[in-house]
């Protein structure tokens, strides 16, 4: 069974067909890319499958149950995490503060309207900040943060939710060499067991780190493979770059 | 392209997740707290009857500003309604004060539920909406209300409001004397204040600052935004129909006024001159309005209006962040 599927997934907007008839299938523990060129679909396909856009076709399915009814809020509780493209955070937070916010709801308790001790939230926050190598920003209000840094942060507070699966949307947007090869290392570092589907734009990220491609095109799947058969298909070469070699596509 | 979202000027991070606040100088907070209690708790003991009065007018209103930061500074809901569920507290309070009894927790205790209560029925409307809807929603709201209580006549006296309400009673003795009334609405003041202060410092309370800076990042890690905003809803209105059962006890009158607009715009006026989401701030905001409108106003010849908004113009200006930001202003200056 797949861990996230969907469906002759659907969605237009007007006479645009953004995203029509896609079917996809992540397995557990894949490290899923979803690549394409500009406008192929892939931030509505995004959108589609973590519930903040509604389909007009097609069914998505977590963990083998259909949830194409369920609001984001609802896949969350049910193991789905997920990036924003542009990092989105709490503006008057400090950096444990925007973990703990995340970890204290996915802690099975209620969110108390009374000031209490929680230790198993400082806990696990501090053990998030150190994996993802925040530790010694704990105290930093977030505006204070690097690019890179939130980023990460953004990373954090995805897996603070404790999920099954994981969806970034291009998290190595805006970065520089060094912090993308931060990402690489923080991101195959992952649980195996956590399911990971990534849309990105930086191909040596994809290719370093997936296990598994999907292709979109003009809101269809062009094609699903390994890296390999990505880099040597045809088809992939046409519709990044038209006729162009396909050297200066993966290589530059 | 990176972008923070901020849509209020922000509260000092919370100490909910037990992280002090970086950077800053040690607040001397607490030890300030006991001294504006016990000076507040002193004064009718060395002011005027007339001056207690005032002070007592202004802690009624600095209670409901306070409960409308827990909407605007907090959840970063800006409503213009508010004064809906102060008014009808505060009719509750009178009209079972008239008819039922004047025995102290009663009143105060109808007044806290059916602000509640009518904050619960028309809240659920106005959190789904978000900005300039919520805004002209709760104005809606706040509109309706206070038709309703200028053409409900048997229960609210209409246009001549609730009149000859009987002072709060306390094991049988009318609390006439303005002293003691005023203790009265001090203790239940500090009360109100203090939960309101706890549950905006609370896991919940946290989640609605994160509401506040970011709500669509809270539905993403899982959060019922929604809920949490009607929740939040809720208990302002629960606070602002207590204020509205003090406001019965010491003005002995409710009037359709009290439920409209301008009491609405001007609780909103005292939130932002105080200091939005720091929750005491509001208080001062709330004291500066009543003294303006209430103790300059009649010496300016009935121009005290204009005054409060010479002196909204400034503090906008002056105070980005309302008398609350004072301090921080200091400290920036000491630091550059």
């Amino acid at each position: 069974m797949s861990a996230l599927s969907c469906h002759g997934l659907g969605r237009s907007f007007g006479a645009l067909k953004a995203v029509s008839g896609v079917d996809l299938s992540v397995a557990p523990g894949a490290r899923h890319a979803l690549i394409g060129p500009n406008g192929a679909g892939k931030s509505t396909l995004f959108r589609l499958l973590t519930g903040t856009m509604r389909p007009d076709t097609g069914t998505v399915h977590l963990d083998g149950d259909d949830v194409t009814g369920l609001s984001e809020v609802r896949r969350c509780r049910r193991g789905m995490s997920q990036t924003l493209q542009h990092s989105s955070l709490f503006g008057s937070f400090t950096v444990a503060g925007t973990v703990a916010l995340a970890v204290r709801r996915h802690t099975g308790r209620a969110v108390r309207p009374w000031p209490h001790r929680e230790p198993d939230v400082t806990a696990r926050t501090d053990e998030l900040l150190t994996r993802l190598g925040l530790a010694d920003r704990a105290g930093e209000p977030v505006p204070a943060l690097s690019h890179g840094e939130r980023k990460q942060l953004e990373v954090a507070l995805a897996l603070a939710c404790s999920p099954a699966v994981l969806l970034l949307d291009e998290p190595a947007a805006g970065m520089s060499p060094a912090e993308s090869a931060r990402l690489l290392t923080l991101l195959t570092g992952l649980p195996p067991e956590v399911t990971v589907l990534f849309v990105e734009h930086d191909l040596d990220l994809v290719f370093d780190l997936a296990d598994r491609v999907t292709v979109l095109h003009l809101g269809r799947v062009l094609l699903t493979g390994t890296p390999d058969e990505v880099r040597a298909s045809d088809a992939v070469r046409e519709a990044y770059l038209g006729t162009a070699r396909r050297e200066e596509l993966f290589t530059g | 392209m990176t972008e923070v979202s901020r849509r209020v000027p922000a509260a000092p991070p919370a100490g909910a997740d037990g992280s002090p606040p970086p950077r800053r100088l040690p607040r001397p907070g607490p030890a300030i707290a006991v001294v504006v209690v016990l000076v507040l708790a002193a004064a009718p003991l060395f002011l005027a009857p007339y001056a207690t009065t005032t002070l007592t007018r202004m802690l009624v209103f600095g209670l409901l500003a306070v409960s409308l930061d827990l909407l605007v500074g907090i959840t970063g809901l800006p409503s213009l309604g508010h004064a809906a569920y102060f008014g009808a507290g505060a009719y509750a309070a009178g009209w079972v004060s008239l008819h039922v009894t004047a025995a102290i927790p009663v009143p105060l205790l109808v007044g806290a539920a059916v602000g509640g209560i009518a904050a619960a029925l028309t809240g659920w409307v106005a959190v789904r909406s978000a900005g300039v809807y919520f805004l002209m929603l709760t104005l809606a709201i706040g509109e309706v209300l206070a038709q309703l209580a200028h053409s409900w006549q048997s229960v609210t006296g209409g246009a001549d409001g609730l009149a000859g309400i009987p002072a709060p009673a306390l094991g049988g003795e009318p609390l006439a004397n303005t002293g003691f009334l005023y203790w009265y609405v001090l203790a239940v003041g500090l009360v109100m204040f203090a939960a309101v202060w706890l549950l905006a410092r609370s896991p919940f309370g946290t989640a609605l600052r994160g509401i506040r800076d970011n709500e669509p990042r809270m539905r993403a890690v899982g959060y019922p935004t929604t809920l949490y905003k009607y929740a939040a809803f809720v208990a302002a209105g629960t606070v602002a129909g207590a204020a509205g059962s003090l406001l019965a006890a010491q003005q002995r009158l409710v009037t359709p006024a009290d439920v409209g607009f301008t009491t609405a715009a001007l609780v909103l006026l005292a939130v932002v001159i105080g200091g939005a989401g720091s929750l005491w701030g509001p208080v001062l905001g709330a004291a500066i309005v009543v003294l303006v409108r209430d103790a300059l106003g009649p010496g300016l010849g009935g121009h005290g209006e204009l005054l409060l908004g010479i002196v909204f113009v400034l503090v906008v200006y002056l105070l980005p962040r309302g008398a609350a930001g004072i301090g921080s202003l200091r400290v920036r200056r000491r630091r550059s």
